[in-house]
């Protein structure tokens, strides 16, 4: 008899991704549906999803979701949960979303320690609109909206979202990984279930997030993505644990 | 008949809840009523105040341009409503803190030492329920005794206030009625 | 109805949301309604409900989108400034079709404006106000009482229709105190199936969504949404009249202006005048087939408003050049008086209008 050793997972439908050759957002989007498997809550999780290049993950995730406006999943995921406690409630959102315009969103949601999970996708630059400089695009860093680089003087330097949510005591799970080799992929699932975890334990807000390419409006070969967000993004924003409920580890 | 009163005075003065209390009464006697505060900056420093309307019709506006009763707490009180005060309107003014007489001799003006009143019953804090004697015993818009049924319902945890509030209401009803 | 209490609009408000049913709040402190929001921080905990002061007036309203789609009656409040910033997510609420109320106590504008009373946020209200052809329901009470019963209504007006509904009222309503008396309660709030709860045995995942990506997806939920409209408009609009049956000049007032009218009118009744009033109980859906009749029997119409002229646009639509229409408003927070309007009442009458 054969065994069935790779397999979709159920809280994914069986659709094809839209996104782009070389966009890691896929391989975050199994992960996520994964952990939801592995822990067995399919069936009271409610996903809620960002504006950006993910907006129509609810398209490929198999149980609830909700669209929420640009910046703004973490108080539309603080008013879902707050009707549905017992439920599983965690938002999906890039850099964009979270860190620019969702800025004021995210920062009290983890002040409050409302019980939901973050997937931060981090790839330094806004991908649905087509390029422009992100609150996360490196010094330097050609953007359309920034085409002479990233200039520290006018624009200021990126935002490292772990390190300053790190300071809030509401925040009680806080990682940042990639998903750049196997051996970062499964610690990226081990990180992402942990905060899935913390929320169902009641402990407060947990944060994951992961380091992402985006070949298209890097304008490089999915190879040389990986490269240049090895190269480029690792060293300003480092991977870890920044919190833990047992404590601040490194 | 209906009755429009303004009552004015710093803020601090209990104007407010000499307003609701006399509009509790008024509810009380199954008559319309309506009670509205100023609110905001207006009631920083300068003069706080409310509109009473007690009536026998349904009530229109809720706003007084032209009442039927003033009462004045202090001097700017008496400054900014005196020349709105309707002819042949009732002027109730605190004497102990206004020295000045009414300037209209079209109104009936009832001066009433509130304050030294209240200290005499040994609480200054009923100052404005002296007062509220007062108005009651000129407008006649409601009686004492729903007054006192309207207090001991809206400070039903507190019933030990009712007798120093129910002299103060006797004391300013008796210095009008001449008694 | 029990028996009457004598109770701050705001206040009113707040318990009229409680008998409705309503067990979540969400919002953001703002004068002159911030009685609500306080009346609901102590309220809710008392009924096993939810209250939760939010970081700002945006994520307020995307508590409430996601409350709301989550399956909640849930309300939240503010005034003006405040309701701009709201703006955002009542768009998204509309076209995701999420039901909800949204209390504005108006206060002068524009900008930070005055916190006293205005009437000046008519046409964000009804002609939009966020992106994208959508309406709320828009309702005027002009007492405390009608504070409580459209609340109550607002509620389920929101379930029956999944549309945001909008109590508009303004600093006075909110400010004032009168009896009330408190019905039973709302209508049980419908069955949710479409509501994101988790899908606890469900087969198919519930989305609440207003992307439509393609277009002809997105026209086909736009008629949709009209189809809806127009259900609100022929069921919903609701309207008072006083005295128009023989009125020569019908006044046109809604909220705490159509008090000022009604005691305007009452004086120029009394002076021998024949006028009338007619008050628009919902602002949006306007009721222009009930006023238009009124056209061909009035010789002309005034309306009042705290606002330099709003809802007076939505008169002359219904009136339709069939008569003359006047406009009389105070600005910035002022309120006019009886003794205002009835100088103008008195204007028209003579002939004198416009001199």
């Amino acid at each position: 008899m054969a065994e069935i050793a790779f397999a979709r997972p159920e809280s994914l439908h069986d659709v094809p991704f839209h996104y782009c050759p070389g966009c890691h957002h896929g391989i975050i989007h199994r992960l996520v549906a994964e952990v939801i498997d592995e822990l067995k809550v399919r069936d009271r999780t409610i996903g809620v999803v960002p504006v950006g290049c993910s907006v129509l993950a609810y398209n490929y995730f198999n149980f609830d979701t909700q669209e929420a406006a640009h910046g703004r999943a973490p108080a539309t995921a603080t008013g879902v949960k707050r009707v549905h406690p017992d439920s599983v409630v965690f938002t999906y959102q890039g850099d964009g979303d979270l860190a620019s315009i969702g800025c004021a969103e995210i920062v009290h949601a983890a002040a409050r320690g409302e019980k939901i999970t973050t997937v931060f996708v981090n790839n330094a630059i806004y991908g649905m609109t087509g390029g422009q400089m992100a609150p996360t695009t490196l010094p330097e860093q050609v953007t359309v909206t920034s085409p002479y680089g990233r200039d520290p003087e006018k624009v200021g330097m990126p935002i490292r979202v772990c390190e300053m949510l790190a300071t809030l005591d509401g925040a009680k799970f806080i990682a940042r990984v990639a998903v750049n080799n196997p051996a970062n992929m499964a610690k990226a699932k081990a990180a992402i279930k942990k905060a899935f975890e913390i929320q169902m334990s009641g402990l407060g807000f947990a944060i994951v997030e992961v380091l992402s390419t985006c070949p298209t409006n890097w304008g490089m070969t999915p190879l040389e993505a990986v490269a240049w967000l090895e190269k480029n993004m690792m060293p300003y924003y480092p991977l870890g644990i920044f919190k833990t409920p047992e404590g601040v580890a490194k | 008949m209906t009755h429009e009163i303004v009552m004015a005075g710093f803020g601090g003065q209990g104007v407010m809840l000499m307003g609701q209390l006399m509009t509790y009464a008024g509810m009380l006697e199954n008559k319309q009523v309506s009670w509205m505060p100023s609110y905001g900056p207006e009631m920083r420093g300068g003069t706080a105040n409310c509109s009473v309307i007690i009536s026998d019709e349904p009530i229109g506006a809720p706003i007084i341009t032209e009442p039927t009763a003033v009462v004045a707490m202090n001097l700017p009180s008496l400054d900014k409503f005196e020349p709105a005060l309707r002819t042949g309107g009732i002027l109730i003014i605190n004497s102990s803190l206004i020295e000045q007489k009414a300037k209209r001799s079209d109104v009936k003006e009832y001066r009433v030492p509130s304050n030294d009143i209240a200290s005499e019953l040994g609480n200054l804090k009923v100052a404005n329920m002296v007062v509220l004697g007062a108005i009651i015993a000129a407008t006649k818009a409601v009686s004492q005794e729903s007054v006192m049924q309207a207090f001991a319902k809206m400070f039903a945890k507190k019933p030990g206030l009712l007798e120093i509030n129910e002299k103060a209401i006797k004391r300013g009803a008796a210095l009008v009625e001449g008694k | 109805m029990a028996e009457k209490i004598l109770m701050k609009g705001n206040e009113a408000i707040g318990e009229a949301a409680v008998v409705a049913g309503c067990r979540h709040y969400f919002g953001y402190p703002i004068t002159p309604q911030s009685e609500l929001i306080e009346y609901m921080a102590k309220r809710l905990p008392q009924v096993d409900g939810v209250f939760l002061q939010a970081e700002s007036e945006i994520a307020a309203i995307n508590m409430v989108y996601g409350a709301a789609g989550a399956g909640a009656r849930v309300m939240t409040s503010s005034s003006s400034p405040g309701i701009s910033l709201k703006q955002e997510g009542i768009s998204y609420i509309a076209g995701a079709e999420l039901p909800c109320v949204i209390v504005n106590m108006v206060r002068g504008g524009p900008g930070l404006g005055s916190i006293q009373p205005g009437q000046c946020d008519y046409f964000q209200a009804t002609k939009g106000g966020g992106h994208g052809d959508y309406h709320n329901i828009v309702l005027v009470p002009n007492s405390v009482q009608e504070l409580v019963d459209y609340t109550i209504l607002a509620f389920e007006l929101a379930d029956k229709y999944r549309n945001p509904v909008m109590l508009l009222g303004d600093g006075a309503l909110g400010q004032m105190m009168e009896p009330i008396a408190f019905p039973q309660g709302a209508a049980a709030a419908p069955a949710k199936p479409w509501a994101t709860t988790g899908l606890r045995g469900r087969k198919e995942p519930n989305v609440i969504n207003s992307l439509h990506i393609q277009a002809p997806d997105l026209e086909k939920h736009n008629i949709h949404l009209q189809a809806k409209y127009k259900t609100i408009r022929e069921n919903e609009t609701r309207w008072e009249t006083y005295k128009t049956d023989d009125a020569e000049l019908v006044l046109v007032a809604y909220g705490i202006s159509a008090r000022v009218a009604l005691s305007a009118m009452e004086q120029a009744r009394a002076a021998g005048m024949k006028v009338g009033l007619f008050r628009p109980i919902t602002a949006w859906p306007f009721p222009y087939e009930a006023l238009a009749p009124l056209a061909g029997k009035a010789k002309a119409f005034l309306a009042v408003e705290l606002s330099a002229g709003q809802m007076v646009e939505d008169v002359r639509l219904a009136v339709n050049g069939a008569s003359p229409v006047y406009h009389y408003g105070r600005l910035g927070g002022m309120i006019c008086s009886p003794k205002e309007v009835l100088g103008e009442v008195t204007k028209i009458m003579q002939g004198k209008e416009g001199k």
